[in-house]
C-alpha cells in the first residue's frame, strides 16, 4: 500500500481507536557512497506496531532490519518515507520520539571501561532523571536483570550475556513506551538467549511495552514476536502472526538428501512427477516438496526416487516452518540467504 | 542551554573516570612531554649560538614550543574517543538519545584541555628543574596555559569531526599524523622565527600552533608584548571556536551515513 509522505495523517480522534506505536511509511534509505555505486539498503518499507505488541522484522543479514531501527530511533533519515514513533513525527520532532524510545543497538552500547552502574547512571541523567529517583531506577533495573553484585564492575569484565542485558537495562532507564531491539541475541550462548528470551516476553506480557524486535533467528522471531514483518533485500515481502504466515503453506514440507553419487535433476523430476506434491526445490543436494500429509507422503516419495535410481541420504518431515515461509516468498532458503545474501 | 552544560558535566565525568581507570596512559601521558623537553633541551643546546636567537638559554626557549607541540600530539587523538564509541554503539545509542550534540562535542574538548593543563604543569616543572628561567612569572605561565587549552579545543575538536567523518582509526591516525608535525615545524616552537627561511615566516603568520607559541613565549618573557598576546588569544579563541562548531556540524553527515 503506497501512501506517500506528503499526505495528510489519517486523523487520530477517533476514541475507539488506539493510534499504532510505530507507523513506516514508505521508507526510503539510499547510501551514496564515494567512487561506488549507490547501496539502496531499503526500497519503500511500510508496517505499522500496535501498542504493547511485540513485532518482529526478520530477514537475513543485509536485508535492512537495521537501517529500519536507525530511522524509527532518530539515528539516520529516511532518503524518502516518513515515519511516527509513540506519537511523534520522527523526521519533525526528532527530539520528542528520542524522549519515548528505548534503543539497544546491534553492537554493545555500554561504556566498556565504566562500570555497570555508573552506565545506567549516565544513561538515565540524560534523559533528565535526577537525585534519588535515577539512583532507585538503576538498582530497580540491575535487580531485574540480575546484575546487582556486578554493578559495580567495569563493564569490561562482564560476559556476553552480562553485557547484552546491561544493554537493554540501558535502554529500560526511562521507561520508554516503545523499545527497540537490534538483534537482541545475536552472539548469545543458548543459556543466555533463554533468558533474554524469558525477559522480552515480561516486559511485554507484564509492562505492556511495545516491542520492535529485529532477528535473522527463525525460532527468535516464531516465538516472541507477536507480528511479524519478513523483510528481504529492503523491501517487505509478508506481514502476519507467525501462526497465520505458517498456516499460509499448508501442507507438510518433505525434505530428501540425495546421496553424492545420484543425479538431483532426476530426483527433482521424480518428486515433481509424484501425485500431491508442490513447490518443489532444489537447494545443494536437498530437495524439498510440500505435501498435504507428511507422513503418508513419506514411503511413495521414496518409492518413486528408488525406482528413478537415485539414492537417498536422509528423509525428514517437518511441520511448515518460518524457513518454509521464507522460501515460499522468496525462492531461496533462510541459511542461504545468510551465507550469500549480505550484501 | 542549561542541557548542554549539565550534559557536558556528565559526559567529562565519563571521560575522566575513564582516563584515570588507564595508569599506563597517564604514566605514558606524563612522561612523554619530559622526553621532549629534555632530549631536544640537550640536542639543540647550542641553537641559541646561531645568529637570529637572542641568547638566552634554549630550555627557556623550548619550554612554551614543547608545551604547544604536546598539546597537538594529545589534542590529535582526541577522536579515537568517539571512534571507539562508534564501533562499540555507544555513539549509535547516545545519538538516538535525548543527549546535547555540542555536549558530546565539548565533553570530548574538555578531556584534552585537562589532560593540556596537567602535562603543561608538568613540563613547566621540569623546565624549572633543569634551569629555565620564566621571567613573566605565575601570570605568564597562566597566560601560556590559556593558549594551549585554547588550542586544544580546536585541536581536539577537529579531531573529533574527522573521526565522525572518517569513522576509521587508520585514517584519523593519518590525518592527525599528517597534520602535527608540519605545523609544528611551520611554527616558531622549536626555531626562532629568525632563523627561518622566509616563506616559513610568513606562512606560521597564519599557524594557530605558531599563535600559541608566540603568546606563550611573550608572556613568559621579561618583556611581554600585551597588543600581540591578545591579538594571538582572541586569533585562538575564534578558531576554536569555529572548530567546535564545525565538528558539532559532522554530527549531522555522521548520522546520514550510518
Amino acid at each position: 500500500m503506497a501512501v506517500r509522505h506528503d499526505q495528510r495523517r489519517a486523523p487520530e480522534h477517533a476514541a475507539d481507536t488506539i493510534a499504532p506505536a510505530i507507523q513506516a511509511r514508505e521508507l526510503v534509505k539510499t547510501y551514496n557512497a564515494r567512487g561506488a555505486d549507490p547501496v539502496h539498503a531499503l526500497g519503500g518499507i511500510s508496517f505499522s506496531v500496535e501498542q504493547g505488541t511485540v513485532f518482529g522484522l526478520l530477514g537475513p543479514n543485509g536485508a535492512g532490519k537495521s537501517t529500519t531501527v536507525k530511522i524509527l530511533t532518530t539515528l539516520t533519515t529516511p532518503t524518502s518515507g516518513t515515519a511516527t514513533v509513540a506519537g511523534h513525527d520522527v523526521l519533525r520532532h526528532p527530539d520528542r520520539v528520542r524522549r519515548g524510545i528505548g534503543v539497544v543497538t546491534q553492537g554493545h552500547s555500554t561504556a566498556p571501561e565504566a562500570t555497570g552502574r555508573e552506565n545506567l547512571l549516565l544513561a538515565g541523567r540524560i534523559h533528565g532523571l535526577r537525585g534519588q529517583d535515577v539512583h532507585r531506577r538503576a538498582d530497580e533495573l540491575l535487580g531485574t536483570f540480575g546484575l546487582t553484585d556486578a554493578a559495580n564492575r567495569i563493564v569490561k569484565t562482564y560476559s556476553g550475556g552480562m553485557q547484552r542485558k546491561l544493554d537493554v537495562a540501558l535502554g529500560l532507564m526511562h521507561r520508554p513506551a516503545v523499545l527497540f531491539l537490534d538483534e537482541p541475541t545475536t552472539g548469545l550462548d543458548p543459556q543466555a538467549r533463554a533468558e533474554m528470551w524469558a525477559e522480552i516476553s515480561r516486559l511485554s506480557a507484564e509492562e505492556g511495552l511495545t516491542i520492535l524486535l529485529t532477528t535473522h533467528y527463525l525460532e527468535e522471531a516464531d516465538r516472541l514476536a507477536s507480528q511479524l514483518a519478513i523483510v528481504d533485500s529492503g523491501r517487505l515481502i509478508t506481514t502476519g502472526t507467525p501462526e497465520q504466515l505458517k498456516s499460509e503453506l499448508r501442507g507438510d514440507a518433505v525434505v530428501a538428501e540425495i546421496a553424492p553419487e545420484s543425479e538431483i535433476s532426476s530426483a527433482l523430476q521424480a518428486i515433481e512427477r509424484l501425485d500431491g506434491t508442490r513447490e518443489s526445490t532444489v537447494d545443494g543436494r536437498t530437495v524439498r516438496a510440500r505435501v498435504d500429509h507428511g507422513a503418508s507422503a513419506v514411503p511413495r516419495v521414496l518409492a518413486a526416487l528408488e525406482s528413478a535410481g537415485v539414492g537417498v541420504a536422509s528423509i525428514t518431515v517437518a511441520r511448515p516452518s518460518l524457513d518454509d515461509v521464507y522460501l515460499r516468498h522468496t525462492g531461496r532458503t533462510f541459511a542461504s540467504a545468510e551465507d550469500g545474501g549480505a550484501r | 542551554m542549561t542541557t548542554m552544560v549539565t550534559h557536558t558535566g556528565y559526559l567529562i565525568a565519563r571521560a575522566l573516570r575513564a582516563l584515570l581507570r588507564q595508569p599506563v596512559f597517564i604514566v605514558i601521558t606524563l612522561v612523554q612531554p619530559m622526553i621532549w623537553l629534555l632530549l631536544f633541551g640537550q640536542l639543540f643546546k647550542r641553537v641559541v649560538e646561531i645568529p637570529g636567537f637572542t641568547g638566552g638559554s634554549y630550555i627557556d626557549f623550548l619550554t612554551p614550543g614543547v608545551v604547544v607541540m604536546t598539546v597537538l600530539f594529545s589534542a590529535g587523538w582526541a577522536g579515537m574517543a568517539f571512534i571507539e564509541d562508534m564501533d562499540r554503539g555507544v555513539m549509535d545509542r547516545m545519538l538516538s538519545s535525548p543527549v546535547s550534540r555540542a555536549a558530546l562535542m565539548a565533553a570530548g574538548s574538555a578531556d584534552a584541555a585537562v589532560s593540556t593543563i596537567v602535562q603543561s604543569i608538568i613540563i613547566v616543572l621540569v623546565g624549572l628543574a633543569v634551569g629555565a628561567s620564566f621571567s613573566g612569572g605565575v601570570l605568564g605561565v597562566l597566560i601560556m596555559l590559556l593558549a594551549a587549552v585554547l588550542l586544544a579545543v580546536a585541536f581536539s575538536s577537529l579531531s573529533n569531526g574527522v573521526a565522525l567523518l572518517v569513522r576509521t582509526r587508520e585514517s584519523l591516525i593519518g590525518f592527525s599524523m599528517m597534520l602535527t608535525l608540519p605545523l609544528s615545524f611551520l611554527s616558531s616552537a622549536m626555531m626562532a622565527k629568525e632563523t627561518s627561511p622566509e616563506w616559513v615566516r610568513t606562512v606560521s603568520g597564519f599557524n594557530p600552533v605558531d599563535w600559541a607559541v608566540v603568546a606563550s613565549r611573550s608572556a613568559l618573557s621579561a618583556d611581554p608584548d600585551w597588543g600581540a598576546i591578545l591579538s594571538r588569544l582572541g586569533g585562538l579563541l575564534a578558531v576554536a571556536l569555529i572548530m567546535g562548531w564545525l565538528a558539532t556540524r559532522a554530527f549531522r553527515s555522521y548520522q546520514r551515513s550510518v
